[in-house]
């Protein structure tokens, strides 16, 4: 497994007008591995794509791709790098085999062979125009243009956004083709967590421009879990269990997502008169919303 | 390879892969000196990223299941009979321990349940005795 540097990003901010887009947000991508960003709509995934590649200058901080700086050496890292977006800018007045000629004379690695293939599998018409094509058709139009060229580094923003099953298998394919054919490096961004827990190897979540969580998957998950317990009393309000991040439920029966000593939870569940009816470990969803406090959350316990 | 991703009990996917590829082999459904799918094609088979199919893979071999041939690929080795038991005993466990979280749940004691248990497993008993009969009236 490579241990060589693909992304550095460090105590990167940036404001837009009054609002701080982001707020110190560090982040590190090595060769080979998937890294899933998720956050809310508006937490600042989009504009640390956007200083990925070179399309915003870091105002405080510092950003590299592959050792350089992407505003100073768009063509040392554009060059190598494969990139699809929610919003799709495409060329519209472009026919695709126009689109994908277009693209092969900016990137000297083209494979041809590999591009005919994914319009074959997509059954993409090469003389349609871009402006004529479908949701799903602009998407996988735009992928082959992102992957042709077997980018070092693939990045994706919200890439399933608004597409139908099909067409999302066709990104999640292409994702661990260019992770599995020679090792190279993708960073998505997606907001369904589903995705992300399948397709990444690492992920950070980022929280009102903030990373509030980042690390391999494994290790992100590890130490969450998931409890149903019970009390002897109803509770109009969730009570203030030790390590607990969200509650939810009612009455006797609550199921709490909880993190740290499972001692001292179950201390402190039995100081309220509860007992855990069953555990699991939490899934992804469940720990970031949790961390991103989108459930009822109880005053923080000291 | 018959493998299910399930994404709402929180168990990692490269244990749940781990976990299933022990299951077929234990079962006889992966057979000693058969060949696990290469990593890509599984990974695109799961929509799992390649890396995590790498881990699963790492860890079957650690424990013995299976072996990695250089150059080719990763087969089942001839480990079975031990695993078989203990595997067995594993995914039998993992069915107990739900069981009681949802009997303790639903208000039923250790008694209870093994008093049911009892139960069901008589009348089960006595309902292969009586299927063959019911068959042949229809």
């Amino acid at each position: 497994m490579g241990q060589t540097t693909v992304v550095d990003v460090n105590d990167l901010s940036r404001s837009f007008g009054s609002k701080r887009a982001l707020d110190g947000v560090s982040f590190h991508a090595t060769a080979g591995q998937v890294y899933g960003l998720v956050g809310a709509n508006g937490a600042g995934k989009t504009t640390l794509i956007k200083h990925l590649l070179g399309l915003l200058r870091a105002a405080t901080g510092s950003v590299r791709v592959f050792g350089l700086d992407p505003v100073r050496d768009p063509v040392g890292v554009l060059g190598r790098v494969g990139y699809l977006s929610e919003e799709r800018e495409l060329p519209e007045w472009m026919r695709i085999d126009e689109l994908m000629a277009y693209t092969h004379a900016f990137h000297p690695t083209w494979d041809v062979t590999y591009a005919r293939e994914l319009i074959d599998t997509f059954a993409l018409d090469p003389a349609k125009k871009i402006k004529d094509l479908s949701k799903g058709m602009r998407a996988q139009a735009g992928l082959v243009a992102a992957v042709a060229h077997r980018p070092a580094l693939l990045i994706l923003d919200e890439p399933s956004s608004g597409l139908d099953a099909v067409v999302r298998r066709d990104i999640l394919d292409a994702i661990v083709r260019t992770v599995a054919d020679d090792g190279r490096t993708v960073i998505f961004s997606s907001h369904l967590l589903e995705e992300v827990e399948r397709m990444s190897d690492h992920v950070t979540l980022i929280h009102n421009g903030r990373v509030t969580l980042s690390g391999p998957l494994d290790e992100v998950r590890r130490g969450y879990q998931r409890s149903r317990v019970r009390f002897a009393e109803h509770f109009e309000q969730p009570p203030v269990l030790v390590g607990a991040l969200a509650m939810e439920g009612g009455g006797r029966t609550w199921s709490v997502v909880h993190s740290g000593s499972l001692e001292q939870f179950h201390h402190s569940l039995l100081a309220f008169g509860g007992e855990v009816v069953d555990s699991r470990d939490a899934t992804l969803e469940e720990i970031f919303l949790a961390r991103a406090g989108r459930t009822r959350q109880p005053v923080e316990a000291v | 390879m018959d493998i299910t991703i399930n994404l709402t009990d929180g168990v990692p996917i490269y244990r749940q892969i781990v976990n299933q590829v022990k299951y077929l082999v234990a079962s006889g459904l992966l057979l000693p000196g058969e060949e696990l799918p290469p990593i890509r094609t599984l990974a695109l088979q799961l929509k799992v990223t390649p890396n995590t199919i790498v881990k699963a893979y790492g860890e079957l071999e650690i424990s013995g299941v299976v072996h990695k041939r250089r150059g080719s690929g990763t087969f089942v080795s001839d480990a079975r009979p031990q695993l078989a038991l203990r595997e067995r005993r594993r995914i039998i466990e993992q069915r107990i321990d739900a069981l009681l979280a949802e009997a303790h749940q639903l208000n039923f004691s250790g008694d209870d349940i093994l008093r049911m248990l009892h139960e069901r497993k008589a009348a089960m008993d006595a309902g292969t005795d009586e299927e063959p009969a019911e068959v042949k009236k229809k």
